[in-house]
Parts: C-alpha cells; sequence; structure tokens
C-alpha cells in the first residue's frame, strides 16, 4: 500500500504530519481521560467528612523515586530520538533501551507498593483514597505498559524501518515520544496529588 | 523547526537543551516533597504543589514534546481541550459547593456523620 | 475472499462493515423494544416478560440503538464511506486504525449481546446505569461496562482518524468553506465524540472498581440494600456518576443529530437544484452547537437537589443551544423556497426529518426549564421528546441516506415505490407511537414502567394509549420490511444508476460506481468552486460539479456569470 500524503511530509497549510496531529488528538482524549479521574479525585475528597492524610498512608520516598525514574526515562526517550533524528543507530538502541529500563523500574517500584499496600491489609475497598490511589495510578501503569510495548516494537522489529524508510522511523520514535512524555506529565500530577497533598 | 533531525553543533545545543530541562526537573521535584513537608494551610500547599507540576508538566511538553514552536492547529486543539476539562472540573467542584442548605456531608439516609467533617476539608 | 473483506483496511469496505453490522444491531434493538410493547399492550400476559426481563430490554434497547445502531451507521458507516469521497482523498488518514475501530467495536457488540446470557440476567439499570443500582446489580451490568469500554475506544480512534483525515486530505483547493456540511457535521462530530467520551470511560472504570474490587466511589455511607446494611466503606458520591455520564451524554445526542443534519443537507441540495440558504450561518452554529454541547448536561440532573445557581447556569446554557439547533433547522426549511424541488424518496425523508426534528426539539424546551422538568423528568414525555428527534428525525435521516447514496455504492437504484411506501408507513406509524408518549407524560406517567403506569390511578385515562402505541411500533416494524426487502433485491437487481445519477456536485459522484478500490478517483481531483453550485445563472446545465475546471464548466454563458 503506497503511503498515503503528508504521513512523513507536512502538508503546507497545516504545517503537520497526519501522524503528528494523530497523536496530539489522542493525547486530548487522554486528557479528559485522566482529568475526568482528578475531578472525581476533587468530588469525593471535598465531600467527605474524613480523610486519610495521604504522606502518612503511602511512601512518598518510593513515589519520589518513581518520579525521578519516570522522569530521566522521558529524558533518555528524546534523546533515543535525538540519535535516530541523527542517524546515529547505537546511540538510538541506546537510549531506547534505557527507556525501556526506565519503565520496567517504574513499574517494579509500583509492585513494591502495592504489595506492601496488601500485606497491611489495605485495599481499595478500604476507603475512597486508597480507592482512587489504586485506580489512577493502576491506568496509568497500564498507560505505562501500552507505551513499553510500543517501544519495545520500535527497538526490536519495528528498527527494520530504519534503513528502509530512514525518516519515517524516525518520526515514529518522535510520535512514541510523545505519547511518552504525557505519561510522565500524567504522573507529575499523580505524585503530588495523592502522596503529598 | 522544532522536531525535525539536525546536524553537528545544532544538535549538540539541542541536547544540551534537553539535559538542563532534565536538571530543572530533578530541582522541581525535588522542591515539591520539601514544600509538602513544611506544613502550610491545606489550600496553601495545594497552590504550590499544582503550580510547581503545572511547570513541570508544561517543560516536558514544551521541550520534550516538542510543543514549542508547534503548529496552531495543535494548539487549538488542547486549548480546547483544557477549556473543557476546566469546565467539567469546576462544575464538579460546583456541584458539591452549591448544594440545598444543609445537605453537605450527609449519607443515604440524610443522617450527619458520626464523626465530625475533618479540619482542612472544605 | 470473505475474510480479505473483513480485514481490509479500504474505508469503503469498512463503512460497508459497520453499515450491515450497525443496521443488524438497529434490527435487534427494535425487536428487543417490539417485546416491551407487546408486555405494555397486553400486561402480564407473556409470563417470561418478567420485570427484570423488561428492565433488561430497556437497558439493552436504548444501549444498542445508540452506541451501536445509530451512531455507528451515522459516523461509521456514513462517515467513513463518504467523507474521504467528499473531501476527494484516496483513504481515511490512518487505514489500519480504522480498521482497529471496526473490531473494537464488533467487540463491544458481542459483549453487549452476550450480557443477555450472564448469570443473573442483562443489565437492568437503564443505559443511564445510574448507581447505586447498577453497583449492586447482577452480572450482565459488568459486560456493560465492558462492552463500553470496547466502544468507547473504537469511538476515539475512529475520531482522531476523522479529524486528521479532513483536515490533512483534503483535495487542492478545498478550502474550509468550500466543504460539503455534511463533513463539517462529521467534523464537530469527531470533536464530541473525542473529548466527551473519555468521562464516561472513566466512570465506566471507577463503576467496574465498585463493582469488581468493593470500592465506594459511587456509594454513599449508610446504604440498606434488600434489608441489610451494605458493607462498603461508604462516603462515594451518586452524583460523580451523573455528572460524568451525562458529560458525554449530553454531547452523545449531538453525535446523534449532527451526522443525519449533515445527511439531509446533502440530499435536500441535490434534490431542490438550489445551493444552501446561509451555509456560513450554518457553519458557524454547528461549532456553537458542538461547543455549547458541553455545558449544558446537568439538565438531565435538574433534579438531584442540586443548588438553584448552578440549575439556572445550566438552564441557560440549554436554552441558548436551542439557538444555533434552530438556525440550522430554519437554514434548511429556508433553502426549499423557490427551489424546483424533486419528490424522491431520500427527499421524502429528508422533507419530514424537518418538522419531526422541530417537534423534538421543541418539546426539549419545558426540559430545558428547571421548573417544567419538576413534573416531567423521567416521565414518557422525556421518551417521546428524545424518540421524535432520534427516530422520526435521524433515523429517517439514515433512510434518506441510504437510499440517496445506494446507487453510488453499488451502480443500482432502490425501488421507488417501496421506499416510498416505507416512507409513509413509517412516518405515521413513528408518530402513533411518539406522539401519545408525550400525552402519557404530560399526565405524570413515569418511564421504565413494566405495568405501563397502571399500578398509579392517575395514570388511568391515559393508559389505553399502551395497546395503541404497541400496535403502531408492530406496524412500524411491518414497514421496515419493505425497505429490506428493498435494500438486498435492489444490490442485484435494482435499475441500473449512472455514475452520477442524481445530477450532484459533490466529489463523491466524481468517482467511478463503485469507487475504485484504490484510490478512489482515476485521477486525483482538485476542487475549483463552492460545493452546491445549483442552478447558476448563465450555464446550461443545472449544476456544476465541485471538481470540474472553470474552463470545462462555461459552456453558454449570456451574460456574466
Amino acid at each position: 500500500m503506497d503511503a498515503l500524503p503528508y504521513t512523513t511530509t507536512v502538508r503546507p497549510d497545516t504545517g503537520l504530519t497526519s501522524p503528528k496531529l494523530g497523536i496530539w488528538l489522542f493525547l486530548a482524549s487522554e486528557v479528559m481521560l485522566f482529568g475526568s479521574l482528578f475531578s472525581a479525585y476533587v468530588l469525593l475528597r471535598s465531600g467527605a467528612p474524613v480523610w486519610p492524610d495521604q504522606s502518612a498512608t503511602l511512601s512518598v520516598p518510593l513515589a519520589t523515586l518513581n518520579t525521578v525514574i519516570l522522569i530521566s526515562s522521558s529524558v533518555t526517550m528524546v534523546l533515543a530520538w535525538a540519535g535516530a533524528a541523527s542517524g546515529r543507530l547505537s546511540r538510538y538502541r541506546l537510549f531506547m533501551g534505557l527507556t525501556l529500563l526506565g519503565g520496567a523500574l517504574f513499574l517494579v517500584v509500583k509492585w513494591i507498593e502495592y504489595s506492601d499496600k496488601f500485606s497491611h491489609g489495605l485495599y481499595p475497598s478500604t476507603n475512597n483514597f486508597l480507592a482512587l490511589y489504586f485506580t489512577m495510578t493502576g491506568l496509568h501503569a497500564i498507560h505505562v505498559i501500552a507505551g513499553m510495548v510500543v517501544n519495545a516494537y520500535l527497538i526490536g522489529p519495528g528498527a527494520r524501518m530504519w534503513t528502509k524508510d530512514h525518516l519515517r522511523f524516525t518520526n515514529r520514535v518522535e510520535i512514541a515520544g510523545i505519547y511518552w512524555h504525557f505519561v510522565d506529565v500524567v504522573w507529575i500530577f499523580l505524585f503530588p496529588v495523592l502522596y503529598l497533598l | 523547526m522544532n522536531g525535525s533531525p539536525s546536524s553537528g553543533a545544532a544538535h549538540a545545543v539541542q541536547i544540551r537543551g534537553y539535559l538542563a530541562v532534565f536538571a530543572a526537573l530533578l530541582v522541581l521535584t525535588v522542591v515539591t516533597v520539601a514544600v509538602a513537608s513544611l506544613d502550610l494551610s491545606e489550600s496553601a500547599t495545594v497552590a504550590v504543589a499544582v503550580t510547581i507540576a503545572t511547570f513541570k508538566a508544561a517543560l516536558v511538553a514544551m521541550f520534550f514534546m516538542h510543543l514549542k514552536g508547534e503548529k496552531p492547529l495543535v494548539f487549538w486543539s488542547l486549548g480546547l481541550t483544557g477549556v473543557l476539562f476546566a469546565a467539567l472540573f469546576a462544575f464538579l467542584l460546583w456541584t458539591e459547593g452549591d448544594r440545598l442548605v444543609g445537605t453537605r456531608f450527609l449519607d443515604a439516609f440524610g443522617n450527619a456523620p458520626k464523626t465530625a467533617p475533618s479540619e482542612g476539608v472544605h | 475472499m470473505f475474510l480479505r473483506h473483513l480485514f481490509s483496511t479500504d474505508h469503503k469496505v469498512i463503512g460497508l462493515l459497520y453499515g450491515f453490522t450497525s443496521l443488524f444491531f438497529l434490527l435487534v434493538g427494535f425487536a428487543l423494544v417490539v417485546i416491551m410493547r407487546w408486555q405494555l399492550a397486553y400486561p402480564g400476559r407473556t409470563a417470561w416478560i418478567a420485570p427484570e426481563m423488561y428492565n433488561g430490554l430497556g437497558a439493552l434497547h436504548g444501549t444498542i440503538m445508540v452506541f451501536l445502531g445509530v451512531v455507528p451507521l451515522a459516523v461509521g458507516a456514513f462517515g467513513n464511506y463518504l467523507v474521504p469521497l467528499q473531501i476527494g482523498a484516496p483513504d481515511m488518514s490512518f487505514p489500519r486504525i480504522n480498521l482497529a475501530s471496526y473490531w473494537f467495536y464488533a467487540a463491544g457488540g458481542v459483549i453487549m449481546l452476550a450480557s443477555f446470557f450472564a448469570p443473573g440476567g442483562a443489565p437492568m439499570s437503564g443505559w443511564t446505569s445510574y448507581p447505586p443500582l447498577a453497583d449492586f446489580a447482577p452480572s450482565g451490568q459488568t459486560f456493560w461496562l465492558l462492552g463500553m469500554l470496547c466502544l468507547i475506544f473504537s469511538s476515539l480512534l475512529g475520531a482522531l482518524n476523522f479529524i486528521t483525515t479532513i483536515v490533512q486530505l483534503r483535495a487542492p483547493g478545498l478550502t474550509w468553506f468550500r466543504l460539503p456540511f455534511f463533513v463539517w457535521a462529521q467534523f464537530i462530530t469527531a470533536f464530541l465524540l473525542l473529548l466527551a467520551f473519555p468521562a464516561l470511560q472513566a466512570a465506566a472504570v471507577l463503576q467496574g472498581m465498585d463493582r469488581l474490587a468493593g470500592t465506594s466511589f459511587f456509594l454513599p455511607s449508610g446504604l440498606v440494600v434488600s434489608g441489610e446494611r451494605v458493607e462498603v466503606a461508604g462516603d462515594g458520591s451518586v452524583l460523580l456518576w451523573q455528572h460524568l455520564f451525562w458529560f458525554l451524554g449530553h454531547p452523545e445526542v449531538y453525535v446523534l443529530v449532527l451526522p443525519a443534519m449533515g445527511i439531509i443537507a446533502e440530499v435536500i441540495t441535490t434534490n431542490i437544484r438550489k445551493p444552501l440558504w446561509g451555509y456560513r450561518l450554518m457553519v458557524y452554529s454547528l461549532f456553537v452547537l458542538g461547543f455549547l454541547s458541553f455545558i449544558v448536561w446537568a439538565h438531565h440532573m435538574f433534579l438531584t437537589g442540586m443548588g438553584t445557581t448552578i440549575s439556572a447556569f445550566f438552564q441557560a446554557t440549554t436554552m441558548i443551544i436551542s439557538i444555533p439547533s434552530v438556525v440550522i433547522l430554519s437554514a434548511l426549511i429556508l433553502a426549499l423556497y423557490g427551489g424546483s424541488i424533486r419528490f424522491n424518496t431520500p427527499m421524502l425523508f429528508a422533507l419530514a426529518f424537518m418538522p419531526m426534528f422541530g417537534l423534538g426539539g421543541l418539546t426539549g424546551l419545558p426540559l430545558g426549564l428547571a421548573a417544567t422538568d419538576i413534573p416531567l423528568h423521567d416521565t414518557n414525555y422525556v421518551v417521546g421528546h428524545f424518540h421524535y428527534l432520534v427516530a422520526p428525525g435521524t433515523i429517517f435521516a439514515l433512510f434518506a441516506g441510504i437510499y440517496h447514496w445506494f446507487p453510488k455504492i453499488t451502480g443500482r437504484h432502490m425501488n421507488e415505490t417501496l421506499g416510498k411506501i416505507h416512507f409513509a408507513g413509517s412516518l405515521v406509524a413513528m408518530n402513533l407511537i411518539f406522539f401519545p408518549m408525550l400525552l402519557q407524560g404530560l399526565a405524570g406517567v413515569n418511564r421504565r414502567l413494566w405495568d405501563g403506569g397502571a399500578a398509579y390511578q392517575f395514570a388511568e385515562p391515559v393508559l389505553f394509549m399502551n395497546t395503541m402505541m404497541s400496535h403502531a411500533a408492530f406496524l412500524l416494524g411491518a414497514f421496515q420490511i419493505f425497505f429490506v426487502v428493498n435494500l438486498f433485491m435492489s444490490i442485484t437487481r435494482g435499475r441500473a444508476a449512472t455514475t452520477n445519477p442524481w445530477e450532484a456536485t459533490t466529489m463523491e459522484w466524481a468517482t467511478p460506481t463503485p469507487p475504485l478500490a484504490h484510490g478512489n478517483f482515476e485521477e486525483a481531483p482538485r476542487a475549483y468552486r463552492s460545493p452546491y453550485e445549483y442552478s447558476v445563472p448563465g450555464m446550461s446545465a443545472d449544476f456544476v460539479p465541485q471538481h470540474v475546471a472553470d474552463h470545462m464548466a462555461t459552456e453558454s454563458r449570456s451574460h456574466g456569470a
């Protein structure tokens, strides 16, 4: 199938490639999705007679570590793109690999957190704060996994496009990066709202 | 234009830019945690935390997501999204605020909670 | 070969997949309500239509009609098939995402149908699934949630595909204000889907957690179910669900309507040989309508104990939103004046759409005013109101579209006589069903009642209408047979059609019939003019297609055009 117009070249009057517009539109819907959950948080908390001390219930150190991990993986992701853009395959592979590692570490820390809660008898059903915590970070974690699947494809079988259509491949890395950074942005808000306030 | 493959020196500048943003993000993370431990009033903590988070998000969006220098169509779409999110958020909050007199914190039978509403939750 | 069609990335094939699937679901949804109406006509006569079954039929009737029937037909089928053609594009921007969209829709449909067989029964908390009832409903409700998640994901993928396609793949010369109104309607609809659906996604996740993980997002403290205190953490908010649901729910009804208006605009211009009256005004109205649709939702919640200030706000925006609707409807009506009207089947449906949609819209006004909503909320008046908009409104528009574009898709015409019978019978039957519903609601008869209101003494004077409405519903079903037979018969035996049998101006008629499997057009088209150049003074033909260059169009010009 021939590539449709404006897949890798920009359309003059909009200045965009179709994938670039597409990913931003998708992220707009994701903003509304997580936005709805943040709105739910605010509604439930402001309407609740009692609310647990969040920073006492959860582990701020672990979450801070996770914040650093995710921010670092965002940097490595954009450096991976920069490597691809400048044609350096080994550099691309290194940074994409580090990004994947960052995602995996994030999930490991989350797993540790969740297990710790469960072992203390703290479940989503315990109170609304924990319900929101598990639901919001759980949904976020699902998005992390989805991003890792895409990144794994791009470092693996997808990388075959490096030689066949390098520009298109680089753009794909950029698009995947934009999604990955968004996942980081969501965590940037989740961290203070769920752990610190 | 931002986001396009660049060569040599321009490339090095770009990398340095990313690393600078990285450093800023780490610093702001530390600041967020520090401020939270300062035991300010509820509204002050919320205001500071959300402001810092917004600024961090803006850094990620502008520089990592190449939003800086992006085309108007993208900004308009995101702007519309922001407005609608704000509307949803605001109206949900308003519902909680604008209730019939005396109906806050009541359970399904209209009974007041046994424990008094905790201080600081408004 | 069949498998090749199931996994084709061609927007036309996907459009037809959506078309057949959604028509099937419309039939299923209709069958469900026929069973309900049987119970309402002959209460208690059929033992297996017990109250829970009745509720299950009702919840799935609504869900299937809205999410599996009308929207997939209006957007998935018509939108997918026609938008690339009308903008002169070879396909949608993301063909594989388009295919994924369809399969998520199909999966959602299977899950919804499977819910009938869930232990404990089908979802039975209305299509609106309000907690606390829905939180405690039997397992079919979980199927509903899962099905909705699939359907929503399908819609989100589709929405971003439509927007990107319309922005990026317009043919050269096709500026924004040269777009056919149908394309504008699909464009705004896509934004509604993209930005409103995630709220229901979030709500569905939260309700799923309530049902499966024992959370109390939507459960206040102190709840008692079947005489037993519910052991949950409590402090949840029932209103939270309603807000999130209706944040989607209201834009959703405009998703039901906008593509229909788009179809009507195309059918009308073709059959009056005149441009649209006030095209730009209509487009601006679409923008205003689309934006406002996001800030009116709590008019569905006037009776929830919201404060007076917030109610006043939503009442105001609801009143204001009627303005762009009226502008669009009025413009369509005004366009008729001085037109050379062809009364073929699609045009008959389009002509009927206008007063029917008008009636539906007018009956919405007392619902939008908080004070008059108090006696009318949750009565059959509401059911009559929205059915006027969707049934002789949107569905008529969809029928018009099928009769209108059938020749482009198949190269044959549908039978006119059968079409006119289908039209006349459906119009009469629909009015016989839904007008009495308005009257019953005014008398105070609640909606969703298994006995149709028989338990309430005040409903006694209007009870007789139940039987009448049911008979009308059976009649409506009978008249659809004409349509189904016509549709299938005409695919192979319809009168052969030329490539532009209606002599229309928009670009979908510039393709071969059917459009080329690869690339749609024989050569990439270019737009040279506005979309509705009918009866242009000085031209020998009464229409100038959009893709025809000036030097080709000018045949005999007397004075300057």
